[in-house]
């Protein structure tokens, strides 16, 4: 068969958001590949710049809708830096255990999108119903499934209630042995590991030059975790490990995001122990004012795709002068020619369902 | 280059190596633990990202963006070396109206698409980009959404 | 009394008996019955209020009845197909339900009506034909899949007394029909003008000919074994032994084959939803693509039901000679096969096309090979 360009996207099953891969295969073979985004761009950034401070919050939780937590997060965490605000403990453990909810619903969500990339509906199924006993924490901790709107700035919005340590410590222990089962759908079906293993390669210099973060960096061998490297909010002192695979390949970055799942289940049960041990009265929440004074500032955290930046310029008003995202996905996705490049068509879904898309984040 | 490789450089490090390759074109304005922020000429950008990522190891351009100071644009750098969780800010001042500037996608992909949007967001041409097209708004805009001439509705 | 003319069909003295082969055919007798009473009200009506007619004569003679018999016959085999296909879809449904954790299907009783909501929801759908399409083959190729589908669906005997006709070339026909729908989901896919449905037609005829071969050499070892082409020497060949004993590997490779050749579940790489949106079908909307998911689940049964002619016995019972009501035993052997086959596609992902291939022409056509001297060294053995 002669080359052709298939347009795949922007409604196409495997693109999970609006997006399109333009493909040259020849066959079933892909020769080249360039991504199209931009289908999503609201101008978040410049929008930013029409709102007070507190306004953006609710918006930081549009970023991404399964990653709310960690996008208002770390918008609260650069305006505490430009106004130089230390957290109390109970508020950064408060965050740590959100986060990782947080990271653990979204790898859950990717995990179902990889089932329903290689044509397994029950993993897709049961990832699913794993991630609703995650999204319930949420509402019983900050009253709202996916756009959680729960950190402020200087804290967080309210104290858990009395049952949530109960109830989280009993989801997190109900998955630890629930999540087993869906390794094993996958795991051990010789099908999707002869479709993940050995597709997608990129080596450990590749994956830092290209820019890649987050599990799939580390997937392809790179050992870098802004939580251990750069820690925030008590993370340092927490007892976990980086999920590091050598192989570079889709299986690896498979096998990096399921290790992640079991250390954030690992981080919240530590999280919910030094929160036993502080004063139940100490406050969640400090005050601050109104105004953040001129300067600039950026901050950085681990986001369940990769690393999530934001670069303030802040002019002394009620307003940012210029907030600058940097998402993770955006770069990912600049990738993708080289992940898709001489693979086949088959395995464009399993490859680029190891990036996880999200678009929200990606246009902005 | 005959300059050592080091792993992982400290902030001080970085910024005595660097004032060192490049006298006198390097301003320090703050460091901090694990931060390192620099200003430098708009000329020395190339070479001094070449010499970080080559000699300094920061493998990765975490972001590009662009800022609009009215009276002149900026261009901010944050890069960042996997060893030791160091981040390097650099802000180059690019003037209004000859708003051009070196391209690093060439050291740093993951720049590439930085650059872009930079490019479309605020009209800064990167010189050696290989592929400087409009990447997030439509290819027929004339304007440069993100610069402070351009007023939102609530702004005017 | 041999068989030299159509006429043989429809004039025979004895519609309880039929005149080639001498067995009594159960669809005929109810066709023949049904119109007994049919026609005879009809008649019974019109000679009510014309007395002395010919019309109602003409309608109770012996020839009239033997062709509305043989209409009815083929009416109510259609509609045992159909309605053994509903369930097998509403059966799939069930266990997929149950093994995903999720609520499968709600209308009805047991659910057993969400395909008829299903089929109206579909037949209610705007009928779309692309403009840019080859509108012959786009119709024909559609028609030819599905028409073969149904056509062998309504071939498979349910036992020794149900059939259309019991004729030397059973299974051979059959199995020449199955292996039409490829070569004409290759003629939809250029036809559709849309590069998904091309490449999911190419990925087709890629697929058919790497399970096609050790498909049939699987069946030219179950035939060799029986010694015969018709599907009634084939289950009475299995009296003392089911052919899955000797022929193992035969049956492996046979049910790896016909999950190919029924597009399911790992093998439906034509019309992969996740990378070819939906493969060959990605242009047939609405209606059209309602009767090529009937058409599918047709094959479906056609793929579990030779599975039980060639290996588990037909309608027989193991064990014993008693045999009441084979249709059902035969029946619940297929529905038992389709619960694996659900089950599989409950549990696998989808596999790759150089993955089918290497499947096909390196492990399965060895096995059917061997499965094939087996069976040879038994002949000669003078053990079958």
């Amino acid at each position: 068969m002669a080359e052709m360009w298939l347009t795949m996207g922007p409604q196409h099953p495997f693109s999970h958001g609006l997006w399109t891969l333009k493909v040259l295969a020849d066959g079933e073979i892909v020769k080249d590949a360039v991504p199209v985004i931009g289908y999503l761009h609201r101008g978040w950034e410049k929008e930013c710049e029409n709102r007070p401070y507190p306004l953006i919050i609710p918006m930081a939780d549009r970023l991404c809708y399964s990653a709310s937590m960690t996008w208002s997060h770390v918008y609260c965490k650069v305006v505490e830096e430009a106004l130089e605000i230390e957290l109390t403990d109970r508020t950064k453990y408060l965050r740590v255990v959100a986060d990782e909810i947080c990271r653990i619903q979204s790898h859950l969500m990717w995990l179902a999108a990889m089932g329903t990339d290689l044509g397994n509906l029950t993993v897709f199924l049961w990832a699913l119903r794993e991630r609703e006993f995650f999204l319930d924490l949420n509402v019983k901790l900050c009253g709202q499934r996916l756009t959680t709107n729960y950190p402020r700035i200087g804290g967080v919005r309210n104290d858990m209630p009395y049952y949530f340590e109960r109830d989280c410590l009993r989801v997190v222990k109900r998955f630890e042995k629930a999540i087993w089962n869906i390794i094993a759908m996958m795991d051990e079906s010789a099908i999707v590991v002869s479709r993940l293993k050995g597709v997608g390669v990129i080596s450990r210099k590749d994956a830092a030059n290209y820019g890649l973060t987050g599990p799939t960096m580390r997937g392809c061998g790179v050992d870098f975790d802004v939580r251990r490297d750069d820690p925030y909010c008590n993370y340092d002192q927490l007892d976990w490990e980086v999920a590091v695979c050598k192989e570079g390949d889709a299986y690896g970055r498979y096998r990096v995001r399921i290790e992640e799942m079991l250390q954030s289940c690992e981080i919240i049960k530590q999280a919910m122990e030094k929160l036993d041990k502080l004063p139940k009265t100490d406050p969640t929440r400090v005050k601050v004012p109104k105004n953040v004074p001129a300067g600039t500032h950026f901050a950085r955290l681990e986001d369940p795709r990769g690393e999530s930046l934001m670069y303030l310029i802040s002019d002394g008003s009620d307003r940012p002068y210029r907030l600058k995202v940097r998402s993770p996905i955006f770069v990912n996705v600049s990738a993708s020619k080289h992940l898709v490049d001489g693979v086949r068509i088959a395995d464009i879904p399993a490859i680029m369902g190891t990036i996880d898309m999200c678009l929200g984040e990606t246009d902005r | 280059m005959t300059d050592s490789f080091i792993e992982a450089p400290t902030p001080e490090e970085v910024v005595t190596l660097a004032q060192a390759k490049f006298p006198g074109r390097i301003t320090v304005r703050k460091t901090a633990v694990r931060r390192v922020s620099l200003t430098c000429d708009r000329d020395i950008i190339h070479p001094l990202c070449k010499y970080i990522h080559d000699v300094l190891n920061f493998e990765q351009a975490s972001s590009v963006c662009g800022v609009d100071w009215v009276d002149h644009m900026q261009v901010v750098y944050h890069l960042s070396n996997y060893f030791n969780g160091v981040m390097i800010e650099i802000n180059v001042d690019v003037p209004n109206d000859d708003p051009h500037i070196d391209s690093v996608a060439l050291i740093w992909e993951g720049a590439d698409w930085h650059e872009r949007e930079t490019y479309e967001l605020f009209g800064i041409i990167f010189d050696g980009h290989p592929k400087l097209e409009r990447l997030l708004t439509p290819q027929n805009y004339e304007f440069f959404p993100f610069r402070k001439s351009y007023k939102l509705r609530g702004q005017e | 009394m041999p068989y030299d003319s159509i006429l043989n069909w429809i004039v025979f003295k004895d519609p309880m008996v039929n005149p080639f082969y001498n067995v009594y055919n159960l669809p005929y007798d109810i066709g023949f019955k049904l119109w007994e009473i049919l026609g005879g009200a009809i008649a019974w009506l019109i000679n009510l209020i014309f007395p002395g007619n010919g019309a109602s004569k003409f309608l109770v003679s012996q020839e009239v009845t033997g062709i509305l018999a043989l209409v009815l016959m083929v009416v109510v085999i259609f509609a045992v197909a159909f309605v053994i296909n509903l369930t097998m879809i509403w059966e799939e449904r069930k266990v997929l339900g149950r093994m995903m954790d999720r609520r499968a299907t709600r209308v009805g009783p047991l659910g057993y009506l969400q395909n008829l909501a299903d089929g109206l929801k579909t037949f209610l759908k705007e009928n779309i034909t692309p403009s840019k399409a080859d509108k012959k083959g786009y119709m024909w190729a559609l028609s030819i899949v599905i028409g073969t589908s149904v056509l062998i669906a309504c071939m498979i005997p349910l036992s020794d007394r149900w059939f259309i006709a019991d004729y030397g070339a059973g299974l051979l026909i059959i199995f020449g029909l199955f292996a039409i729908a490829p070569f004409m989901i290759l003629v939809a896919g250029w036809a559709q003008n849309n590069k998904y449905a091309l490449l999911g037609g190419m990925r087709a005829a890629a697929q058919m000919i790497s399970y096609e071969v050790p498909m049939l050499i699987v069946f030219a070892s179950v035939t060799l074994m029986a010694k015969s082409f018709n599907i009634n020497d084939i289950v009475a060949a299995q009296v003392g032994m089911w052919f899955i004993v000797p022929q193992i590997l035969g049956f492996i490779v046979f049910m790896v084959a016909a999950v190919a050749e029924a597009e399911r579940i790992p093998f439906d790489l034509p019309e992969a939803e996740a990378e070819l949106v939906e493969g060959w079908q990605t242009e047939y909307s609405g209606m059209k693509w309602g009767l090529i998911m009937l058409g599918d689940y047709f094959r479906g049964y056609v793929a579990c039901a030779l599975g039980v002619i060639m290996f588990l016995g037909g309608w027989m019972i193991p064990f014993t000679s008693w045999n009441a009501i084979p249709e059902i035993v035969f029946l619940l052997k297929v529905f038992l096969i389709f619960f694996v086959f659900a089950w599989i596609r409950a549990a696998h992902a989808r596999v790759r096309t150089d993955q089918i291939l290497w499947l096909g022409w390196k492990v399965l056509l060895p096995l059917s090979v061997i499965n094939l001297l087996i069976v040879l060294a038994l002949k000669i053995g003078g053990m079958v």
